[in-house]
């Protein structure tokens, strides 16, 4: 990271563990589930919080001082409305089969909790090269988790990746299945994506224990 | 029997929190004592029975795909439906924020028990979810509307009413360290939604099958059914599950 100083570089890694938005802050959990069972939306998922976000985070950041503090939840709302209104229109124009399948969650970026979080806390007291960094970060932190339980739930529910059998063919009997191992249905199903980031909550939390709660 | 059928549907099936996972922010976050998640509960009881029905009429007069045709033939081209995000969100802020002035007015008592959550469901995805599915799901009357919000905001109550329920229990219990707090009540909540599930079998009827397949419900169920069209590969145990998912709708 020779461009950013010590302090910028932190701004951008902190949320990516010790601090990270889903597992610790408990926020933006809505869409971070319900669009895991695989893992390509899961990406894309991911990459619209980070364009929304970090732009967001500017913004809100330049504008901060002009912004009337009784209606700022409303301005804030209507900055993030207009980006997301950008990320579903691209989709629609690039992706259109992906924009089905996100269907309402892509519009329900607008009420992801990490998104204002990151407004109210950070964008609203610094300059907008630092938020924009936070902004980065925290969208990074996010698609990380989102990353990591798309690719368990897909690798384990249907034994494939991006959509190529990795585990050989189920129906066949190559790889994985000649052994007699079979796919986990139960993992495209939605409780198991609380499951799942519960478990990672668990494995984060024992290995570090400052985070655990009393 | 239309209303009857979507009533117990939004509630149950279609739960706002265990199938969707909507709202889950406020959720984990104020289920720690039963008495504030019923007041949360009942606040969003109350905004979604009034923001869906808002949003429907705006969806129909101004939104859709030739919804202008009142202003005059020459509007009846016009499709305004890329615009819904940010007309749902703008209502559903303004309409929280007269809510809570006109609470305020009229009725303080209510507006003690109501009013810190008032200003936190703005950005709760439910309400905003809520007012999206109802434009996906093409919800024909204003009735309809209205039953959807109230059922679907009944739905989150009994959620977060017995989430708040077991944590206050679990206090007491032996769980392992790093699991203690947000961990427990994600996987409590995961085994809930095990739970409801079992309720999709409750409306099983001859016609819903038929729009099955048009509906769009989560992406993880629709991936699945789409998958096992496409590739009859998948295993037999997939298929199973896909099938109970099926006849839930």
């Amino acid at each position: 990271m020779g461009l950013l100083s010590k302090k910028d570089s932190k701004l951008i890694l902190d949320p990516l563990t010790d601090d990270n938005p889903v597992t610790i802050q408990v926020l933006g959990i809505c869409s971070a589930l319900a669009i895991t069972a695989q893992l390509k939306p899961s990406i894309v998922m991911a990459i619209s919080v980070i364009f929304v976000l970090g732009v967001g985070n500017v913004v809100i950041s330049l504008m901060r001082n002009i912004i009337p503090s009784k209606i700022r939840i409303i301005v804030q709302l209507i900055v993030v409305a207009t980006l997301v209104i950008i990320v579903d229109q691209v989709l629609k124009a690039f992706a259109y089969s992906l924009s089905k399948e996100l269907s309402v969650f892509i519009g329900l970026i607008i009420t992801n909790c990490i998104i204002m979080g990151r407004f109210e806390a950070f964008a609203l007291g610094n300059g907008p090269w630092k938020s924009f960094l936070d902004g980065i970060g925290n969208a990074l932190g996010y698609g990380v988790i989102l990353i990591i339980v798309g690719f368990f739930r897909e690798l384990f529910g249907s034994g494939t990746l991006f959509g190529l059998k990795v585990l050989g063919d189920s129906v066949e009997k190559t790889g994985l299945y000649a052994l007699g191992y079979e796919n986990n249905g139960f993992m495209v199903l939605p409780p198991m994506a609380l499951i799942v980031v519960g478990i990672i909550i668990w494995v984060q939390r024992s290995r570090n224990k400052e985070l655990i709660e009393d | 029997m239309e209303h009857i059928e979507l009533f117990f549907k939004s509630i149950f099936v279609d739960n706002m929190v265990f199938a969707y996972f909507l709202g889950m922010c406020s959720y984990l976050a104020v289920s720690k004592k039963v008495s504030t998640a019923v007041g949360l509960g009942a606040a969003v009881i109350f905004v979604l029975a009034i923001t869906v029905p808002l949003n429907w009429l705006l969806d129909q007069y101004l939104l859709q795909e030739g919804a202008l045709t009142w202003l005059g033939p020459e509007y009846a081209d016009y499709d305004l439906s890329f615009l819904s995000f940010i007309m749902f969100i703008a209502t559903i802020a303004t309409m929280v924020q007269l809510v809570e002035i006109i609470v305020e007015k009229f009725s303080p008592s209510l507006y003690n028990s109501l009013g810190i959550f008032l200003p936190l469901i703005a950005v709760n995805c439910a309400i905003l979810g809520g007012s999206l599915f109802m434009q996906s799901r093409e919800i024909e009357t204003l009735g309809l509307a209205l039953n959807y919000g109230v059922a679907s905001g009944i739905g989150w109550f009994l959620a977060i009413v017995a989430i708040a329920a077991i944590r206050e229990k679990i206090r007491y219990s032996n769980v392992p360290a790093p699991l203690r707090g947000l961990g427990i009540t994600f996987i409590i909540t995961g085994l809930m939604a095990i739970g409801f599930m079992s309720f999709g079998g409750m409306l099983t009827g001859g016609e819903d099958e038929a729009t099955e397949e048009t509906q769009e419900d989560t992406v993880g169920m629709i991936t699945t059914v789409t998958e096992t069209k496409e590739d009859d590969k998948t295993s037999s145990l997939v298929i199973e599950t896909i099938n109970d998912t099926d006849k839930k709708q």
